[in-house]
């Protein structure tokens, strides 16, 4: 084995440049070819000397060859990847404590607590859960708010009932207990996973367990009031308008909103109503002429609150 | 196969104290020989693995032993994988066939 180039000048691997280039020089007088004529042992280690203050005195070469990049020579050193050797046949002495037994198959299935394919010396039979299937669903606004069952066919001849909880959140995954894949040599089948996508509605909307809505009243309702129907997401309720609402005006409905079960207590969301006036019939020559002269005396500014917030 | 001493000499930046720990630690598993120890490939490797990750990663020896612990599990399922892959790859293309199908999905794949 070469000594290394810290040896043959003999200086530690931590020395400074400055050591190695007095112990080079030193060394370099004493053994330098011309003082020592006829002494080839004297001539090889000078070689050997120089060689090694080459490698030293160049600050990449010395980096490289601390890393172990390069051998004494300057040559290259083959990297020892650890890889190829721990998955090879050697690797295995380093199989951790407790794995030891890697004979068959059941001693790899086993590594995931699963037994083995036969019977195994100790009696234990080889059971593996079966793996979850996933399915996705589609229900509309109203089924997702109310909840319900919901029956998801698989194949012509294989169905699963769903119960769908009353506010379930779009894109929300309901696991249904051993509905999976059927497990092997008895072992317990997997899980149905059924990915539940609710459907936008024309009118309605979540708003956490709320429901909004935007109601369209005539002029009249708004002006002097009005009982109307509503629709709710449990079907049509009577509101009352009070009398002088607007476009913009919200109106609860207590109760109306999703019900929701949620640490063995129900909490009830609302629906909000939320006006919005039509005029309905603008080309009545009536309404044309009564809100002429309504209006001479009834001058309001509708855009007022738009003042300001602009260049004008 | 290499000495103990070869071994130090040729892995700049390790000690003879430090490898000898190593070995009495059972992070390198040389075999006997007489007085002393011999390396196979595989250990010298490893022992280039430790110096390496020491350096490039400054891992002191406490967080060393978990980090060898992992590396060794990780390895040791790739064998077995490697193991089973082999298997299957002798089977008949109706037994793979088979086994491809009973794969269960991967959790977050497409809704089957």
């Amino acid at each position: 084995m070469a000594q290394s180039p810290y040896e043959v000048l003999g200086v530690k691997p931590d020395a400074s440049a400055d050591t190695i280039r007095k112990a080079y020089r030193k060394l370099a007088k004493q053994l330098h070819p011309d003082l020592n004529p006829g002494k080839p042992e004297a001539e090889a280690r000078f070689k050997s000397v120089t060689a090694a203050y080459d490698l030293l005195s160049d600050p990449e070469k010395k980096t490289r060859y601390d890393r172990g990049e390069i051998d004494e020579s300057g040559a290259e050193r083959p990297r020892y990847s650890y890889r190829p050797h721990a998955e090879g046949a050697e690797g295995w002495k380093y199989t951790p404590e407790g794995e030891m037994d890697v004979g068959d198959l059941d001693d790899i299935l086993s590594m995931f607590g699963r037994g083995g394919g036969s019977r195994r010396p100790g009696g234990q039979t080889f059971q593996m859960p079966g793996g979850d299937r996933l399915f996705s669903l589609i229900i509309d606004f109203v089924e997702g708010a109310t909840g319900g069952k919901k029956r998801l066919q698989l194949s012509p001849d294989e169905s699963l009932d769903v119960t769908i909880p009353p506010g379930i959140e779009d894109g929300q995954v309901l696991r249904l207990k051993g509905k999976g894949s059927p497990g092997f040599g008895g072992g317990p089948p997997g899980d149905a996973l059924i990915e539940v996508h609710v459907a936008p509605h024309p009118f309605f909307r979540r708003d956490g367990d709320d429901i909004r809505v935007e109601l369209p009243v005539s002029l009249a309702e708004a002006v002097l009031g009005a009982r109307v129907p509503v629709p709710t997401v449990t079907g049509p309720v009577t509101m009352t308008i009070p009398t002088g609402s607007d476009t913009g005006t919200q109106l609860r409905l207590r109760g109306k909103g999703i019900h929701r079960r949620r640490g063995g207590r129900t909490i009830e969301g609302d629906q909000y109503v939320t006006l919005k006036v039509v005029i309905g019939s603008p080309d009545d020559p009536d309404l044309a002429n009564f809100l002429e002269n309504w209006s001479k005396r009834n001058a309001t500014d509708p855009r007022a609150t738009l003042q300001g917030s602009t260049a004008s | 196969m290499t000495g103990f001493e070869q071994l130090v000499r040729r892995c700049a930046g390790l000690n003879a104290d430090e490898l000898a720990r190593w070995v009495e630690n059972r992070w390198v598993l040389p075999e006997r020989e007489g007085e002393g120890v011999l390396f196979r490939e595989v250990d010298v490797a490893r022992v280039e693995l430790i110096l390496e990750i020491r350096r490039d990663y400054a891992i002191d020896e406490e967080a060393m032993a978990l980090v060898l612990g992992l590396l060794d599990q990780v390895y040791s399922l790739r064998r077995q994988m490697r193991r089973l892959c082999d298997a299957l790859e002798m089977q008949p293309p109706e037994v793979r066939e088979a086994i491809r199908e009973a794969l269960p999905p991967r959790v977050g794949g497409e809704p089957g």
